[in-house]
């Protein structure tokens, strides 16, 4: 009995109230950490920094923010990349607009600004839910798109359609943005932001807000009864949920790919991280990173596995293949497990608690 | 029962007729509750007894008549001010928040009482740490008052339909209420677990001197608990009186008790 919590009685509430209550759990936490941070950039090639690590984490920031709204809150929206191309816009304008500003201050001011746009959207979910309310959030992720597309000033009126991010710098000249910086850099920069906020969710749905949220999915009409105002816990998931998909759209932008166009953010996107909370587990917050890591991942194996095994498969066979299997798992996922991959990985954890006596 | 003096009067309701379309549900109901008292409400199914709770808390609208609680007379209740003036209740139909644990169910009861913001819960260390051990403290006691330490971190939806509904009955404690309305807290349990029920609300009455409005069925939970009954029939109100009248009176015995249920 190597993982178990028996010896470990909570004599405190606040020990119990813990993020992680099992010692080997926090174990395995700074661990991964200590691997995040240290071991992943000094050994990972330029490669898988730059064209895996960093939109793993970019997506998977953007899936904590769907898992917010979708999973904890119960509103379910398809505006995903919608509020994504929000944030990386605002950012887009802010970094040309005021150049002198910290790339902190124009990321956070990004999603501040994507959180208003997405309290503005929010404002229906008073009156309609479920296969309604995700219509109405497909129209906004149309919407949203097609007003970067036609108005000239988003873009600050470029002609070739191409926008770049500006170089910006955290201090000195360890750039983060632009052709100087280095993908270690990027990475750590985005990985710092990423735990930071994940913490910052855990935190929200472990407090009363977060109980608020769960209520008004779980039954709305009791959580009013017991003294929840529908529409203030609403918003706040709407605002909250934005300012992450914001935040995530601008690290996109300006970290990852270096440009910002509507296209990267098209109803493509919007379904990409439904399905990783689908999978990954709603109303988890590493169900987002787990979704995430498999939706990144996956095209990747599917594309290699068949050499490791001398087989000769058909690049366009390989993508039939990935729809089957993302169809196939997220069918089951909802009709089996709705909470996805970070409920089987609880599953493993008790299972492991009382190995090797089965009861 | 036991003689007891019964307090002023904390909710008086006067003519309350509600109707859903041409269905009239509620005829010229008019009661009072007295401070500290268990008032129950029977008849049989359908006479709108639950209809009368969603009146008094607001969760239905009723067309004629006036409430008046804590001194403040009123055409109809709004669901969120009720709960804010102290009125919690338990469902008919458990109404609790089946993805959540016994303890956040519980602890969700206190949503009322949390100052702290969003930004600070978000930090959490600081204010919204101490406000969460702080409200932990007070869902604790109500659990081991309940009896349920042992399905603390239990998901409600896997618990079995007795212990949900006492989990129920200890979310709407949670909101430390002076007016607690009860929706057949005993239906579908064993003699076993109304029992224990029954001593719960006997001792919420006692110990926290919280006012109950209980609906239930049974007659004998009813003629011992009560204080007085409000007996309903189709909409009307046939009676209105300690137990013993009410069980005395022809018009009741000939609607209800006469009639097996
Ligand atoms: N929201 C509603 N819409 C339409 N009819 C309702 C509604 N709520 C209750 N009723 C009707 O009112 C009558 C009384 O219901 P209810 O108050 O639940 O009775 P009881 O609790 O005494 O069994 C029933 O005929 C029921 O169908
Ligand atoms: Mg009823």
């Amino acid at each position: 009995m190597l993982y178990r919590e028996a010896g470990e009685f909570k004599s405190t509430y606040r020990a119990d109230q813990a993020i992680l209550t099992i010692r080997q759990d926090r174990w395995f936490m700074w661990a991964l950490l200590v691997v995040a941070f240290l071991v992943i950039p000094l050994v990972s090639s330029e490669y898988w920094l730059g064209t895996i690590m960093l939109p793993f984490l970019i997506l998977a920031l953007a899936a904590l923010g769907l898992n917010v709204l979708t999973g904890y809150a119960g509103q379910l929206s398809l505006g995903t990349g919608g509020f994504m191309a929000t944030g990386a816009f605002a950012a887009y304008k802010l970094a040309t607009a005021f150049p002198e500003l910290h790339i902190l201050v124009v990321i956070l001011m990004s999603g501040g600004i994507t959180a208003g746009v997405g309290l503005l959207f929010g404002i229906p979910s008073l009156r309609i839910k479920g296969f309604y309310l995700a219509v109405a959030t497909l129209a906004s992720q149309f919407f949203l798109i097609w007003m970067f597309n036609k108005f000239g000033w988003f873009t600050n009126y470029s002609s070739s359609g191409v926008i770049s991010a500006p170089p910006m710098s955290l201090f000195g000249d360890n750039f983060v943005t632009g052709p100087y910086a280095t993908p270690e850099a990027k990475y750590l920069f985005t990985l710092t932001l990423v735990v930071l906020f994940a913490l910052m969710t855990k935190n929200l749905v472990r407090s009363n807000i977060g109980r608020e949220w769960m209520a008004v999915r779980d039954m709305d009409i009791a959580a009013e009864i017991i003294g929840i105002k529908m529409l203030p816990t609403k918003l706040k998931a709407f605002g909250y949920s934005s300012f992450l998909c914001g935040i995530a759209g601008a690290l996109w932008a300006f970290v990852y790919t270096g440009s910002v166009e509507p296209l990267a953010f098209d109803v493509n996107r919007s379904f990409q991280i439904l399905f990783m909370i689908i999978i990954g587990g709603l109303g988890s917050i590493m169900g987002a990173f787990l979704g995430a890591a498999f939706i990144v991942l996956l095209p990747i194996f599917l594309s290699n596995a068949p050499h490791w095994f001398g087989l000769n498969i058909a690049v366009d066979m390989i993508s039939h293949i990935e729809f089957m299997v993302f169809g196939a798992l997220i069918i089951f996922f909802l009709i089996v497990e709705p909470h996805g991959l970070a409920r089987l990985w609880q599953l493993l954890k008790e299972k492991l608690r009382l190995w090797p006596f089965p009861y | 029962m036991h003689e007891r003096k019964l307090g002023e009067v904390v909710l008086r309701v006067e003519g309350i007729s509600l109707s859903f379309g041409a269905m009239r549900v509620l005829n010229n109901i008019s009661f009072d509750v007295r401070q500290g008292e268990i008032r129950s409400i029977i008849g049989p199914n359908g006479a709108g007894k639950s209809s009368m709770l969603n009146v008094i808390n607001g969760v239905y609208h009723p067309q004629q008549g006036t409430i008046t609680y804590r001194g403040v007379t009123r055409d109809q209740m709004k669901v969120h001010h009720a709960a804010a003036q102290g009125i919690a209740r338990t469902f008919q139909n458990i109404a609790l928040f089946k993805g959540m644990s016994t303890l956040d169910n519980i602890m969700t009861g206190r949503n009322l009482k949390i100052k702290s913001n969003m930004l600070q819960q978000a930090i959490y260390w600081g204010k919204a740490q101490k406000e969460e051990i702080e409200h932990r403290k007070k869902v604790e006691e109500i659990i081991d008052f309940l009896e349920i330490q042992a399905i603390r971190k239990t998901p409600v939806g896997k618990l079995p339909y007795g212990m949900q509904k006492r989990v129920e009955l200890g979310r709407a404690l949670a909101a430390e209420p002076e007016l607690l309305l009860l929706d057949e807290p005993m239906a579908g349990m064993n003699v076993e677990e109304k029992e224990d029920m029954c001593r719960f609300v006997l001792d919420i009455n006692d110990e926290f001197g919280t006012t109950i409005v209980l609906i239930e069925h049974d007659m004998g939970v009813v003629m011992d608990l009560s204080d007085r009954v409000v007996v309903l029939d189709y909409g009307l109100q046939l009676a209105d009186g300690p137990p013993d009248e009410v069980r005395a009176n022809q018009a009741v015995i000939d609607a209800y008790l006469g009639v097996s249920n």
